[in-house]
């Protein structure tokens, strides 16, 4: 049976987005496009967000860089449709990877022609800690003793990516990128590193683990 | 600086170099349970006990908490 026409558009309306970029035809063309401008909306709403850490950046590059975000998102969405559980709305799912392009791009952006700062840099951010608080006895001795964990405990790429990330500031993103790695790699090393220097510690005797509950209290 | 913003400078140096002490989710496993978490938390339910290990990914992981900034002010935002 032929469906008039203005009910095959309310209908259309009604269903959801996600449904409608699994039909083929204009129905889908369509949805392609409101996903497209829900997901420019959220790039813009991330890289307003971090406009102050591009100083240098004028309107239209900031435009660029939503632009170029939504369009890459876009991709990512078309290609993992079939992974949405709907354990939220389709929009929420949406938004995460238009704010994660802007996110990474942005930061990326930020750090363009920046070199990654030396680990001698990272020694001289502990030894300032240590100093700030030379009259706390445990608190000092536990930032030496990281210090020295750091060095003694750790691989070199272990080192390199927990120095980067925790001390000298380093966005994981941008580390991945000059590494040629992920921030989920990156980050798995240094969750194993932040393990083998709380078991470092707890072998010299510091309670890691009081001091993660004291600081929740 | 005063000692007071010495101390928060140490606090907050052994808590980046240490991380968070429980078990917590991967970078990938944070992203696939963002949009849940995020709603479950604007509609004011039990986030951290739905989603175990992200409170502690969030404290461990500076861009995945960014992300996830992002997200609740995009969607705070209306």
């Amino acid at each position: 049976m032929e469906i008039p026409r203005a009910e095959s558009v309310a209908a259309a309306s009604s269903r959801g987005l996600h449904e409608r970029l699994q039909v083929a035809g204009p129905e889908r063309e369509a949805a392609v496009v409101e996903l497209h401008a829900l997901l420019l909306k959220a790039a813009r709403f991330e890289v307003n967000r971090r406009r102050a850490s591009l100083p240098h950046l004028r309107g239209d590059d900031h435009e660029d860089l939503a632009q170029q975000s939504a369009d890459d998102a876009l991709l990512a969405v078309l290609g993992k449709l079939g992974e949405f559980r709907g354990e939220s709305r389709f929009t929420t799912w949406a938004y995460k990877f238009a704010l994660l392009e802007a996110g990474v791009k942005v930061r990326r952006r930020a750090w363009q022609g920046r070199e990654v700062p030396l680990e001698d840099e990272a020694w001289a951010v502990l030894a300032d800690a240590r100093r700030g608080v030379s009259g706390e006895a445990e608190t000092r001795d536990l930032i030496e003793a990281l210090g020295e964990e750091i060095e003694r405990s750790l691989s070199a790429h272990q080192r390199a990516v927990l120095v980067a990330v925790t001390l000298n500031d380093v966005p994981i993103d941008v580390l991945a990128e000059r590494l040629g790695s992920s921030r989920g790699a990156l980050y798995k090393t240094l969750h194993d590193a932040r393990r083998k220097l709380r078991a470092a510690l707890a072998e010299r005797g510091f309670d890691t683990a009081e001091r993660d509950r004291s600081e929740q209290r | 600086m005063s000692q007071a913003d010495d101390r928060i400078d140490a606090a907050r140096i052994l808590a980046r170099t240490l991380g968070p002490g429980g078990p917590e989710l991967s970078c990938e496993e944070c992203f696939a349970e963002l949009d849940r978490y995020v709603e479950l938390e604007l509609a004011g339910a039990d986030a951290d006990g739905s989603v175990p290990g992200m409170r502690a990914h969030l404290a461990g992981c500076p861009a995945c908490d960014e992300d996830h900034r992002s997200l609740l002010g995009l969607l705070g935002d209306g």
